[in-house]
């Protein structure tokens, strides 16, 4: 765990204090609209940081998160609703059911050694084939989706994750925390280097004693099991639950965008796209309004050229370049 | 002195072609013993074959006794043989330090120690100096030196060198050649290399084997096997008409 802060500087120690105690208050002066976005940013940092171990530091582009955000999502609404297991217990539930699944995914991709984009292709395949699934599954709602009551009975019982707008924004900040923790740990450990060297080289990897199927699994373990509680908070947060939304390629884009806009394989990474990239959105879609534009497509296009332009001007991330600019690079451990 | 590595009958064929043809040869504990052999002569593949990229069509290898044929190369690394990459393998993105902790964190209980280690065999190899930057930015002898600082890194018992001099300068050549010397001795590293570099060879190696076509044509001393008659014609001689 010392290790694992190692890389923080001084400089560095400050700035993410005041990043803590400006989220920690921010509930307090900003309106609810604000703080919203706020939640929002959070937890795409909290699925953000999830995917990028998987990515950023084992170089396995998943393009199928959405399945595990989903399985996590289904099974604690349908344990809560059904059989009124709480969300506490399902959680264990939830991350099994996504480790199940990706283990099922790794082992068709390691054991017959599909590598590069065809694993990708195989990720969006298995994120697919359960979405068809769910759409056509009258246990789980279909297309017409899944419903958690909504009862003023219930909404202080925050040990089922019923509560209001600030528990709910804790919430997503403790979890935004332990998965920067997460990632840190990771990052410091031998296991973090073993993710590292099969991103850089896996022959190279092997040859130094990696075992990289074992590696790949774990990576891919951690990052499924993170985002499936990732779900189950969704679920709780959201009352709703649809296939077309919770389970679709596009939500796998969406959470892939933060940690690639911020800085592929780095900490920071993903808190900072998640909070360029959510602002950016409602920000754009009230500018849009506000100036008569509302004919659709037209914010995914001012979007996607805003997002073009990003990249252009920082290929590997916002973060790597703001640290050089505000001088807070890691240190060398 | 007993044979710490045995490669005994092995044949490895590609499609029809046999790049490794019923080579046989045995290294000793302690020992420099150098492959040479004109381009494809099947070096690399005999290499890739103890590593535990292929495993032999035919024929075993025994390190330590105990058959290592057919196991997967991370277990080989595991057991005590490290080699390097002809075609250099950094990992480039990382830094120097970060590569050679990643090959020490295979026997070093954590981080801390596997950078310790990591350094130790940085300064052995005079790249300390370089420690921070990107292996991706190094030259090309910095990085065939990274590559052997690496393998150095998993404490191994054999380290197989695939042309590691290539693209060194004669100094540089010399230094490297002092630095395997001293290790073989201090630390009793048995070391097999494949080495164009005749100048190596003749002053690091205890013995040498001469592949040809796959096939194995002349083995002995350094002075004994530069004067075999098959060995000039294939490979020496060849070089001289260069």
């Amino acid at each position: 765990m010392k290790g694992a802060l190692s890389f923080l500087t001084p400089r560095s120690t400050i700035a993410l204090l005041v990043c803590c105690v400006a989220l920690l208050i921010a509930p307090f002066i900003v309106d609810r609209y604000t703080l919203s976005i706020i939640l929002l940013a959070l937890l795409g940092t909290y699925l953000g940081q999830a995917w990028n171990i998987l990515m950023g530091y084992c170089g396995l582009l998943s393009l199928g998160h959405a399945l595990y955000l989903g399985l996590g999502a289904y099974a604690s609404a349908i344990l809560f609703v059904n059989y009124g297991v709480g969300p506490w217990l399902s959680v264990f539930v939830a991350m099994a059911l996504a480790v199940g699944a990706a283990a099922l995914l790794g082992w068709l991709g390691f054991r017959f050694r599909i590598e590069g984009v065809y694993f990708s292709l195989l990720t969006i395949a298995f994120a697919e084939i359960v979405r068809i699934g769910f759409d056509n599954w009258p246990f789980v709602g279909g297309a017409a989706g899944f419903f958690l009551p909504v009862n003023a009975s219930l909404s202080h019982q925050w040990w089922n994750l019923r509560g209001g707008p600030l528990f709910f924004y804790y919430l997503a900040l403790l979890m935004a925390a332990v998965s920067l923790v997460i990632a840190a740990v990771l990052r410091s450990s031998k296991l973090g280097y073993a993710f590292l060297a099969i991103r850089e080289d896996p022959q190279a990897a092997r040859a130094l004693g990696v075992d990289i199927n074992r590696t790949r699994f774990l990576a891919l373990f951690i990052s499924a099991a993170m985002t499936a509680v990732g779900g189950v908070y969704l679920a709780f947060w959201t009352n709703n639950l649809f296939p077309a939304q919770i389970l679709e390629t596009s939500k796998s884009i969406e959470i892939i965008l933060a940690p690639i806009i911020g800085g592929l394989g780095t900490l920071m990474g993903p808190f900072v796209g998640a909070f360029l990239l959510v602002p950016l959105g409602s920000a754009l879609t009230d500018g849009l309004r506000a100036i008569g534009l509302s004919a659709p497509g037209v914010k995914a296009l001012v979007y996607g050229l805003i997002l073009m332009a990003i990249i252009a001007a920082t290929p590997n991330g916002i973060w790597p370049w703001l640290a050089r600019k505000l001088g807070l690079e890691a240190r060398e451990p | 002195m007993t044979a710490l590595l045995e490669v005994v009958d092995v044949v490895k064929r590609f499609r029809g072609l046999t790049a490794v043809d019923s080579v046989s040869l045995s290294v000793e504990d302690g020992e420099i013993f150098a492959i040479i052999g004109p381009n494809g002569a099947g070096k690399t593949t005999l290499f890739n074959l103890i590593a535990g990229v292929y495993a032999p069509d035919e024929g075993e290898i025994r390190y330590a006794g105990a058959r290592i044929d057919g196991q997967e190369p991370e277990q080989i690394c595991a057991a005590g043989i490290a080699r390097t990459f002809q075609i250099v393998k950094p990992f480039p993105d990382l830094s120097v330090r970060d590569n050679v902790a990643i090959g020490a964190m295979l026997r070093a209980p954590d981080m801390t120690a596997a950078r310790a280690q990591g350094d130790e065999i940085l300064r052995k190899l005079d790249l300390f100096d370089k420690s921070a930057q990107k292996a991706g930015s190094l030259t090309l002898p910095d990085r065939k030196r990274l590559e052997v600082a690496r393998a150095l890194a998993t404490k191994p018992r054999i380290i197989l060198l695939d042309e590691v001099m290539a693209g060194l300068r004669p100094t540089e050549t010399d230094r490297m050649v002092g630095v395997l010397r001293e290790i073989n001795r201090h630390e009793k590293l048995t070391i097999v290399m494949i080495e164009h570099v005749m100048r190596a060879v003749m002053a690091l190696a205890d013995r040498v084997h001469v592949l040809h076509h796959g096939a194995s044509i002349a083995e002995g001393a350094p002075q004994e096997v530069t004067k075999d008659a098959r060995v000039i014609e294939s490979y020496l001689g060849m070089k001289a008409t260069h």
